[in-house]
């Protein structure tokens, strides 16, 4: 049974912040949510909310940033670029600024609904030049993240988990910069997955495996850089082609990064990207909505059926039975 | 008392060859920013001679070429060099009407701290003084072109330099136009709830915007009134006047931050340029009989200065 981990940020962050002076946090007014109240009580002099005011916070970091501050803004991941993103292109990012922007519900993860769903984030961040991009997917990645973070000399956005999430790595196996997770070996196909989906994943090709199914499954963690030998070995070692399955529109994110790779190496293989198929979601439960846009176990099943042009007979009762674990049946309630 | 004379004429001397070599400028250019000159000329000189308490500059008097975008392991210049070295004792320079980059250069000159040559690379491909100056461009820190950004990094730097005990002001430079954005506002509400009295920030009230008049595009009504109910210490001043400028420099704000509101002539010193209204955003000559008639304006005008 895989370990389920409550809000591992709260007293990670506390104790990863205690002989980091320079380390000063900026929210706004989302800081309980973002699992910095506790922070915020430990280390009030480092804290800074900044109300409901984005475009001003972006611009308040980048001046810290300048004087040696290096400024970790906890906020949902669409307060942080869709409103205020030319602050966040032209005073942070242009200047390479050491601001660190944990971005909290990626994707579909939310109950929200589509004002709090973070779908394009990726596409958005990939595009913008000097950015980093990491994509967290269980709580070893959840608190191993900060030193990579804070080891880039530049902007560093941060796909961030809250609340209840498995322990799907060891905790001794930290997240390695620009270097996937090889979770499973094989040669039929190759998946790629990230953020939440990878759960979903080795569930199935768990029971791809008992069906003769040979898979290379790869856990992405650094969407930018993209320069990954790791990803670019296990696309080329593939005999009938790649899926990738993101928690994010298939337009920018994951599934495109693999595309511009296969194209730029002449790797003539199918690519199934599965992910929002460029819509907009909607309030509901994450399990509700994985299943609605395709982002589960079963979808990544009729995936590689399609690819591998077979009929496996596999059901949600087979998947059911290697279920890990329903990580998320409080976050469902969880307030915003 | 023969002191405060001294800088109030060395201000007037400064503000008066700036307005002159920008205008040299405009007229050799066929056109340009004139009317930012001549609204900003005694507050960039006050800033420069009087106000600021900079060290001297580190950059070379000839600007270096543009060598690239800040990035990993890219070197990269700052325009900021032209304001002297950081040090907790120091002031610092925010530059936020980038539009305003002419009149900056020009002052960075007439204070000694960049060599007239160096207008010449003035929107000159390759060079780093830039028409919307960037932050490689002389004088200029933060990348300010999209206009309001800069007060919040202000704010930040103020901030920070509060918490590692310097004593030194931020000084900020804003045109009115920029109380439109929201993002102002936002500065300003922080500014105020942070009780950043070491911020001080001057704004040109021409009350003009690229679209004409800002009465006939977006009237904002009153700053004085709106700025203090934010929670700043704001005075309306004539925007000439640079002893008003000395005396609210000096003021005890009282914990909140200083915003000076220099309420300017856009034609000041340029008679000629009240036959260009509604239009006075950026000075362009409709006939050879126009230019000549300002060109007239110049020769007066360098025969006076």
């Amino acid at each position: 049974m895989m370990e389920i981990v409550s809000r591992p940020h709260v007293n990670n962050f506390i104790e990863w912040s205690k002989d980091k002076p320079e380390v000063v946090v900026l929210t706004a007014d989302l800081s309980n949510s973002c699992e910095v109240g506790k922070w915020r009580d430990t280390y009030p002099d480092r804290f800074f909310p900044m109300g409901m005011a984005e475009q001003n916070m972006m611009g308040m970091a980048a001046g810290m940033a300048k004087e040696g501050f290096t400024p970790f803004i906890h906020t949902f991941a669409v307060f942080i670029y869709r409103r205020p993103y030319d602050q966040l292109a032209m005073s942070i990012a242009y200047p390479n600024l050491k601001v660190r922007m944990m971005g909290f519900l990626p994707g579909i993860v939310t109950p929200g609904g589509v004002t709090h769903q973070a779908i394009e984030d990726v596409a958005i961040m990939r595009a913008t030049p000097n950015m980093t991009i990491f994509d967290t997917g269980d709580a070893t990645e959840v608190e191993s993240v900060l030193d990579l973070a804070q080891a880039v000399d530049g902007p560093v956005y941060v796909r961030f988990l809250r609340g209840d999430m498995p322990r799907l790595f060891p905790k001794d196996e930290p997240m390695v910069f620009n270097r996937a997770r090889v979770l499973s070996e094989g040669e039929d196909l190759t998946i790629l997955t990230s953020s939440i989906v990878t759960e979903e994943a080795l569930r199935a090709v768990s029971v791809l495996k008992s069906r003769g199914i040979s898979v290379k499954h790869l856990h992405v963690s650094t969407l930018k850089p993209f320069t990954d030998p790791t990803v670019l070995g296990a696309i080329k070692g593939s005999k009938n082609g790649v899926i990738t399955m993101e928690n994010h529109s298939i337009v920018g994110g994951l599934g495109s990064a693999v595309s511009e790779l296969m194209a730029e190496h002449a790797i003539g293989k199918p690519l199934i990207r599965l992910g929002l198929k460029d819509m907009y979601a909607h309030g509901a439960s994450k399990n509700y909505l994985m299943k609605e846009y395709e982002l589960d176990a079963i979808s990544l099943v009729k995936g590689v059926e399609k690819l591998l042009n077979v009929s496996l007979n596999i059901t949600e009762e087979d998947l059911e039975t290697v279920r890990i674990e329903d990580a998320n049946s409080s976050s469902k309630v969880e307030a915003l | 008392m023969k002191a405060e004379i001294k800088w109030t004429e060395e201000v007037k001397r400064v503000a008066a060859k700036i307005r002159l070599r920008g205008f040299q400028y405009v007229m050799e250019n066929n056109g340009g920013y004139l009317s930012q000159i001549c609204s900003s000329a005694e507050m960039l000189a006050y800033l420069y001679i009087r106000g600021m308490n900079l060290g001297p500059s580190t950059a070379p008097m000839i600007p270096e070429p543009f060598k690239g975008v800040p990035g990993e392991g890219r070197p990269y210049i700052s325009g900021a060099d032209y304001n002297g070295p950081k040090g907790p004792e120091l002031d610092r320079f925010i530059f936020s009407p980038a539009h305003y980059a002419l009149p900056l250069y020009v002052a960075l000159i007439e204070a000694g701290r960049m060599s007239p040559e160096g207008l010449a690379e003035f929107n000159q491909d390759g060079s780093t003084v830039e028409l919307i100056s960037a932050e490689h461009s002389p004088g200029a820190e933060v990348t300010s072109g999209s206009l309001a950004q800069a007060l919040s990094v202000a704010g930040g730097i103020a901030l920070a330099r509060r918490l590692k005990g310097d004593s030194g002001t931020t000084w900020v430079m804003m045109s009115d136009g920029e109380f439109q954005e929201g993002q102002t506002w936002e500065a300003v509400q922080a500014l105020a709830n942070y009780k950043l009295d070491n911020i001080k920030v001057i704004v040109d009230v021409n009350e003009q915007q690229c679209d004409g008049p800002m009465e006939s595009v977006m009237a904002i009504g009153s700053l004085e009134d709106k700025l203090n109910a934010f929670g700043a210490y704001a005075v309306d001043v004539d925007g000439h006047d640079i002893e008003a400028f000395d005396r609210l420099a000096k003021t005890d704000t009282g914990g909140k931050p200083l915003f000076i509101l220099a309420r300017t002539n856009p034609t000041q010193g340029v008679e000629l340029m009240e036959t260009k209204r509604p239009t006075l955003h950026y000075l362009r000559f409709s006939s050879q009989e126009e230019k000549d008639g300002f060109q007239k304006a110049y020769d007066a005008m360098a025969k006076e200065v």
